[in-house]
């Protein structure tokens, strides 16, 4: 066996796990779920090739209504996510001291130890009209009556951004990191206030990070299901529990596929338009990071 | 090809592990949270030696999905309600019908046999028999609603903001009740049956405003009503005699239209293959000692005669507080659901959730 043999052996043994893993694990289940959204339900029994499932998405207000919510809460959990995590990111990067970065990292990181499950419910236990937060402003008397804070969409959005906010500090970290803090100082050499060298320096130095971050976390959102389910309230419909409804309670997973296609391309155009107005590119973002 | 050489590889792997387990006997049951209590599979094994039982939880809708997704394979024995077989055999072919001769069916309730047979006959052959019953109604805590007597009332302005029910099939029918239709009845005529479910929407959607939240499970709702964040809600029997015990106060209330009633059977999954244990293990839990321990567990009677007596202490006297003998005449067992039907009832739900009503 000649060197260039062993190593080509060796590249296609490294690579079989990630070609199984996206081909069993990727590729199939969307074949198998594709061939499911094209196939109409006629009788008990009886199925008929057909685009009658994505028809009727288009025709029922509710469904096309519900996916537009999902999408634009998405978006303001994107943008609430971006604000919040900017300042973080940029402490983390350029402000704090060599062994702070470290334990402030791993301060982020903590809350990912525990399930999403947990979490929500630590926030149930909150938010609760009996909960921690009503009893305690009543305790200091600022209400004089419980109030309800959980089972609305204001609570969905501080949940959600609560999950996935870390996912938009590590790639803006990652990107901070990298640069000079002699450009800074030249902007305010240069005359230029803490808001024009945040504006013309470090904001357009971060935008590959920002954009990758602003991809992750509005696809987790979008894809995102315990959450919305568990702190949303008697209006809160989200999509992925119109998918899980469909398949579940409704035995249509004719629908239920189509329904998983149609928020896979929402998702993938919401993210294209994104890259397109930002001027950005996905080798230029996610893939630096 | 890597995949062929991958699935031989599985398939060499599956049969080490299968000799290595030797005779021993796999029990897959397929059931709901609180119906195979650890003592009672300990007792089964002890009985039994040469069984392993391996449980799964699950509940109606993820059974039948489960079992769809495999054509009836990976478990030999099922429990969906009675109303969950019919429709479910006819669309997918998940069950195989149940050899009755091995079962000792003389200690069921002939009423509860009979009404499952009548229901699970699919060409002659018998899919299902029953194993625990119970009912859906309301509950309240009296001090603060004492005046909850029918499913119409969680919509009542008077408790606006403190009540609540789960958004699936039951308050459907519920509602359809209280609004003096008979819904099992239209199954039958599926156009009338939508007329029906039309109303029930807008009144549903119309009660939107008084109700606190949809509940999800059993734990969601009791932390609701123990907190006294909501004082009258639709239940499940079981739910409410559990709290019950830790506040007297909160009572069921079988509505005055009838409970709904339904059935948990024992069904076979079409491609189980451990018929034999499956049979064995219906007749084990359905012995008199056994019962006792199940009922314990599920807070829900057993299909067998004199089920009332097996109930433990607590649950006797909760029944006793929710149910007369009246109450139990006017039951309502839920009906097949015919194909298609679910479909329907799909949809209204969903339009009642979309709705911004409050």
């Amino acid at each position: 066996m000649s060197q260039s043999d062993i190593k080509r052996l060796s590249l296609i043994l490294l690579f079989m796990p990630f070609a199984l893993w996206i081909l069993l694990l990727i590729v199939l289940p969307h074949i198998g779920m594709g061939v499911l959204a094209l196939r109409e339900k006629v009788a008990p029994r009886v199925y008929e090739f057909g685009f009658g499932n994505f028809i009727e998405f288009l025709q029922e207000p509710i469904y096309w209504n519900t996916l537009l919510r999902t999408g634009s809460m998405s978006l303001l959990v994107t943008a609430l996510a971006l604000l919040a995590g900017f300042p973080i990111a940029y402490y983390i990067a350029k402000v704090a001291g060599w062994r702070t970065r470290g334990a402030l990292f791993l301060l982020c990181l903590v809350p990912l130890w525990v399930s999403d499950l947990i979490r929500a419910f630590g926030w149930i236990l909150l938010l609760r009209e009996t909960g921690v937060v009503s009893s305690m402003l009543q305790t200091i008397g600022l209400l004089n009556a419980p109030v309800e804070l959980l089972y609305n969409d204001v609570t969905v959005v501080i949940g959600l951004v609560y999950t996935v906010i870390l996912f938009m500090i590590v790639p803006l970290v990652s990107t901070l990191d990298g640069m000079d803090d002699a450009m800074i100082e030249a902007g305010y050499n240069l005359g230029g206030n803490g808001w024009t060298v945040l504006r013309r320096i470090i904001i357009p130095y971060a935008m590959p990070g920002i954009v990758s971050g602003c991809i992750i976390v509005f696809m987790l959102t979008a894809g995102s299901y315990l959450t919305p389910i568990l702190l949303g309230g008697k209006n809160s419909s989200w999509f992925t529990e119109t998918i899980y409804e469909q398949f579940i309670t409704r035995y249509n997973w004719e629908s239920g596929a189509a329904f998983g296609f149609l928020l896979l391309a929402f998702t993938s155009f919401v993210v294209w338009l994104g890259l397109k107005l930002s001027r950005q590119t996905l080798a230029g973002t996610i893939a630096r990071s | 090809m890597p995949s062929r050489k991958l699935t031989a590889a599985l398939m060499a792997a599956t049969i080490l592990t299968g000799a290595t387990a030797a005779q021993a006997e796999t029990l897959r049951l397929l059931t709901w949270g609180s119906y195979a209590p650890e003592e009672v599979v300990k007792l089964f094994e002890e009985k039994y030696p040469d069984i392993d039982v391996e449980v799964t939880f699950s509940n109606n809708e993820e059974m039948i999905a489960k079992l769809r997704a495999t054509g009836g394979a990976g478990y030999d024995l099922a429990q969906p309600s009675h109303d969950r077989i019919y429709a479910a055999q006819l669309e997918y072919n998940i069950y195989k019908p149940m050899d009755l001769s091995k079962i000792d069916t003389s200690v069921m309730q002939p009423k509860l046999l009979d009404g499952v047979k009548a229901n699970t006959t699919i060409d002659g052959a018998v899919y299902s028999v029953p194993h625990q019953w119970g009912t859906s109604g309301l509950m309240a805590d009296k001090t603060k609603a004492p005046d909850v007597k029918g499913w119409g009332d969680l919509c009542d302005p008077k408790y606006a903001g403190k009540t609540s029910m789960r958004l699936k099939r039951t308050i459907l029918l519920g509602t359809a009740f209280a609004m003096g239709e008979d819904p099992f009845a239209a199954y039958a005529d599926l156009d009338k049956y939508q007329a029906i479910l039309d109303k029930v929407v807008d009144k549903l959607i119309a009660c939107k405003d008084n109700i606190k939240t949809y509940w999800k499970g059993g734990d969601d709702l009791s932390a609701l009503m123990l907190s006294g964040e909501v004082i009258a809600s639709e239940t499940w029997d079981s739910t409410a005699y559990r709290l019950y015990n830790q506040n007297p106060n909160i009572v069921f209330v079988p509505p005055e239209t009838g409970a709904l009633a339904w059935i948990d059977t024992f069904t076979l999954p079409r491609k189980g293959k451990a018929d034999e244990a499956a049979y064995k293990w219906i007749n084990f839990v359905l012995q008199p000692e056994i019962v006792k321990l199940m009922s314990a567990s599920t807070g829900s009677a057993a299909a067998v005669k004199g089920s009332k007596e097996l109930l433990p202490d607590d649950k006797k006297a909760a029944f006793a507080a929710a149910f007369s003998d009246e109450d139990i005449a006017n039951l309502q067992f839920f009906a097949n659901i015919p194909p298609g039907v679910e479909d329907m009832e799909g949809k209204a739900l969903e339009k009642i959730k979309a709705a911004t009503g409050g």
